[in-house]
């Protein structure tokens, strides 16, 4: 394994290792695939996808050759269906559902719907046009994938449409959360040009509350979308947090996919805190800027680890090395302030918590030193609280309330969705999910806008 | 191990699978190399007055993927001198004697012509003579093949020719492109004909190209039909061949030809009436080397039956086929689903539901688990549903239980006549 790495990670290239790992089909792979799909009628696949895409009809078009009508019919359903051929959790969803998991092998549903999408982006098609106005105005706060999903079905209903981003391009967690080698840049840059095309004015580096008041907002937009999602990584809470060479795992990573790569991490040794998809991303990360050796630590095991299958797999054909009931105990720096090691502790599991995973306790003098040169936290996210509050909207925790029927928050002109209004125990965060959300919000608003239409 | 050997009108191989005149019989070199691959006899590409081919020659239709469901060819008979085709024959005689040469003949529709080129080959050791009247193209509009055989008096008076002066069994070739082929078998029977052999080539556009708007395949921009072989014609091929194997003025043998890729197909042609059968596409396809599982396959098939000849499987299937007018019309079968095996991909409902009868009904257990179930009182037995559906075994066509006696619509129209001239009388 570890020759295998060596030879997949360059160390003077670095470029190189955030290539794209999966190749697209080829043409002819695509016929064979495409071909193999029976075409179920009222298919289980579709009913599968949180965004419900007609997966055989979208299917049968790449075997006809219509793939620009392919693409449309995936895109429609999900307006960042190209961020998600690449990165949903295929086995549990639209494969895992796949009526041939009863007979043969299911469908490369993922694989197939990247090959129509790319089709789509190499070929430069624009997919949808916007809607004829109707005079209304919504402001998006957010431009990740639910707030663009949201823009994209209203500009398609003919509303006015302004998304506010913090960052610099749009696209959120597609754009700068998910690792260069499962997603590139340019695949969520294409997701937000198609929604750009419909004319929704995307106000880059525009962090609501700073560069744009609340108040501005909500005086001059009819509907307002809160969609936001999370926060940086939260504080270990742990002596020596604030030495050079602590990184916050989403920053670490989105670092990655903002121009050139950091030469700091070669043949450097890393711990990674935390065992989920962002944890494992961190590690994988860490490896491809050329770690020399990169551990992953967390307080349980393997059973209570979040992070998918595929990710752990991938992260151990990485050769990322995996310390279990291991905790972070102390960070150790040296006099000019540089992480040198970390200090840990052995944990053993006890009594189920509320969530059903058993309770960590540290074991009293299993306390050692790992000698380090970075730390990378990926132990969650904590919420854009301020915010929330400045919009005086109800809240758990961070967590926006919203009615389950019109979406709406507790400001009936304030909607939410995405991972602002996902709680802890609602299962996966997945890209395709806040599509969907932003797509149901998208809806709501134009049902409530067709109810008062009437009633005028 | 089962005795594969035929005897074809007196020609003998050393099994069934020969291959057909065509591009794989084109030279010596070819012939020889499938022997050695294991083929039992080779039809030698026409042999006629060296013609000129044109460029660009195949194209073949692919289905849902699959390369080669129809294959189609605008080359013409040899383009090689007489001579050189004549010596390449002996050659290949000398060196593979107990293998069958056929050679494929055609030539102009006169009496001297055909003694002329029956005398020479003959002189070379082939076994039997194959009288091309099938090609449909480019010889056709010179008076020759298909244009010949499409006329009953043609192929007589053609087939009588040959048969003046030749001394090895001749078979005549015939054309799909007629409305009934057994008009043109029953005239080359008439003619003399010790075996007949079908089909050659259908006539056929493979395409047109979307960019170019160009036929497929086109010649400097220009298209002519050709001649439609290979899977896609199977059907097509078997139906003519039962016809004419029972058809009781049709009493000689019959060379299969027609879109048999594998030892399966073979063995329908036989049952359904054919001594031996041609191959020509799957091996353009594949190459000679197929013909390993043909003989394999063939030979174990026969070995599990307990047959010990595959002469004996020849025509057994015929008396099976019929008109439809002698089919049992009280006969009834229903579709059953087994619940284990099915996958509930819903193909049978909806192909049912848009298309056939309604019958295939979409449901949910107590457990909330989706089945399908056929309303068995309102299924007609079409079929349907089990040639849609993609797993093996998860739709059965059953037998249903028995109403009324046989009766076929010719014994039903008789009895209604009966009953007609019954009432006359009475009233009367």
């Amino acid at each position: 394994m570890a020759n295998d790495k060596m030879q997949r990670i360059s160390l003077s290239n670095l470029e190189k290792n955030f290539l794209e790992v999966e190749s697209g089909l080829t043409n002819r792979e695509a016929v064979e695939e495409s071909n193999r799909c029976l075409y179920c009628y009222d298919a289980p696949c579709i009913k599968a996808c949180p965004t419900g895409i007609d997966i055989p009809t979208f299917i049968k078009k790449i075997a006809s050759g219509n793939l620009l009508g392919s693409a449309k019919t995936i895109m429609s359903s999900n307006p960042v269906g190209a961020s998600c051929s690449r990165v949903c959790p295929t086995e549990e969803l639209c494969e895992g559902a796949c009526v041939l998991n009863h007979s043969t092998k299911p469908i490369m549903i993922g694989n197939l719907q990247r090959y129509a999408t790319d089709w789509a982006m190499v070929n430069n098609q624009t997919l949808f046009q916007p809607g004829q106005a109707n005079g209304r105005t919504v402001a998006v706060i957010g431009g990740g994938p639910a707030g663009l999903s949201a823009a994209r079905e209203l500009a398609r209903l003919g509303y006015d449409v302004t998304i506010f981003e913090g960052s610099e391009k749009a696209g959120g967690l597609n754009t700068y959360g998910i690792v260069s080698f499962r997603l590139p840049q340019r695949i969520s840059f294409w997701e937000v040009e198609q929604v750009e095309k419909l004319n929704v004015d995307i106000r880059t580096n525009t962090f609501v509350g700073k560069d744009i008041s609340v108040e501005e907002i909500t005086e001059n937009f009819d509907y307002i979308i809160l969609a936001v999602g999370m926060a940086h990584v939260p504080n270990l809470g742990v002596e020596g947090e604030n030495l050079e060479g602590v990184y916050d795992a989403i920053e670490f990573v989105k670092a990655t996919k903002s121009g050139q790569l950091s030469e700091d991490f070669v043949g450097k040794r890393v711990v990674v805190i935390g065992a989920g998809n962002t944890a494992i991303d961190g590690a994988t990360c860490s490896v491809r800027l050329g770690a020399e050796n990169v551990k992953i630590l967390y307080r349980r095991t393997e059973e209570e680890m979040t992070a998918y299958d595929f990710e752990y797999e991938f992260a151990k054909q990485d050769g990322v090395e995996f310390r279990w009931l291991t905790a972070p105990k102390r960070i150790i720096g040296d006099e000019t302030g540089r992480v040198t090691g970390i200090e840990c502790i052995k944990m053993e599991l006890g009594e189920p918590e509320k969530d059903g995973r058993r309770r960590p306790t540290a074991i009293e003098g299993s306390e050692h030193v790992l000698p380090v040169d970075a730390v990378v936290k990926a132990i969650g996210q904590t919420r854009h609280l301020k915010l929330i509050e400045e919009f005086g909207i109800d809240h758990n925790g961070g967590v926006v309330k919203v009615d389950s029927e019109t979406l709406q928050t507790s400001n009936p002109k304030v909607f939410a969705c995405g991972d602002v209004v996902f709680g802890k125990g609602n299962g996966d965060a997945m890209v395709v999910t806040a599509a969907q959300q932003g797509k149901d919000v998208a809806y709501a608003i134009h049902k409530q806008f067709s109810f008062v239409g009437m009633s005028n | 191990m089962a005795d594969l050997r035929t005897n074809l009108a007196g020609i003998k191989s050393p099994n069934p699978f020969w291959l057909a005149s065509a591009p794989p019989t084109n030279s010596g070199y070819q012939v020889q190399r499938a022997f050695e691959a294991g083929w039992g006899g080779a039809v030698w590409k026409t042999l006629g007055d060296p013609i000129l081919n044109v460029s660009s020659r195949f194209a073949a239709v692919s289905f849902n993927g699959q390369r080669v469901a129809g294959f189609n060819n605008i080359e013409l008979i040899t383009d090689r001198p007489l001579d050189v085709n004549l010596k390449e024959i002996y050659e290949t005689k000398k060196r593979f004697p107990n293998h069958a040469i056929i050679a494929s003949l055609m030539v102009e529709p006169k009496q001297e012509k055909w003694h002329e080129i029956v005398k020479r080959v003959e002189d070379v050791g082939v076994d039997g003579l194959e009288l091309n009247f099938g090609c449909p193209h480019g010889m056709a509009e010179r008076g020759m093949g298909s244009a010949s055989g499409q006329v009953p008096a043609l192929v007589e008076r053609q087939t009588y020719w040959a048969k003046e002066v030749a001394k090895t069994p001749v078979i005549v070739k015939l054309t799909p492109n007629i409305t009934d082929i057994t008009a043109t078998a029953e005239a080359a029977c008439n003619g003399g004909a010790d075996a007949i052999s079908m089909i050659n080539t259908i006539n056929s556009l493979m395409g047109v190209d979307l960019d170019s708007w160009n036929t497929i395949p086109h010649v400097a921009g220009k298209g002519a039909h050709g001649g439609y072989c290979g899977p896609a014609v199977k059907p097509i091929a078997l139906n003519m061949v039962a016809e004419c194997a029972r058809h009781p003025r049709i009493n000689v043998p019959i060379s299969g030809i027609g879109g048999i890729s594998n030892w399966k197909d073979a063995v329908e042609f036989m049952l359904m009436g054919a001594t031996g059968v041609q191959v020509c596409t799957a091996a353009m396809h594949h190459g000679f080397r197929i013909v390993e599982d043909m003989i394999e396959g063939l030979s174990h098939y026969l070995d599990s039956k307990g047959i010990a000849s595959v002469s004996d499987i020849i025509g057994k299937s015929v008396p099976r086929f019929s008109d439809w007018g002698n089919l049992d019309l009280n006969y009834n079968i229903v579709a059953q689903i087994n619940k284990d095996v099915c996958i509930n991909c819903n193909k049978c409902h909806i192909a049912c539901e848009d298309t056939s009868h309604q019958c295939i009904d979409m449901l949910t257990d107590e457990n909330g688990k989706s089945y399908l179930k056929v309303r068995e009182e309102d299924c007609v037995g079409c079929n349907l549903c089990s040639i849609v559906c993609p797993v093996d075994g998860a739709i059965d066509m059953v037998e249903a239980t028995r109403e009324l006696a046989p009766m076929t619509w010719n014994e039903r129209q008789a009895a209604l006549s009966g009953v007609a001239e019954f009432k006359a009388d009475i009233i009367k």
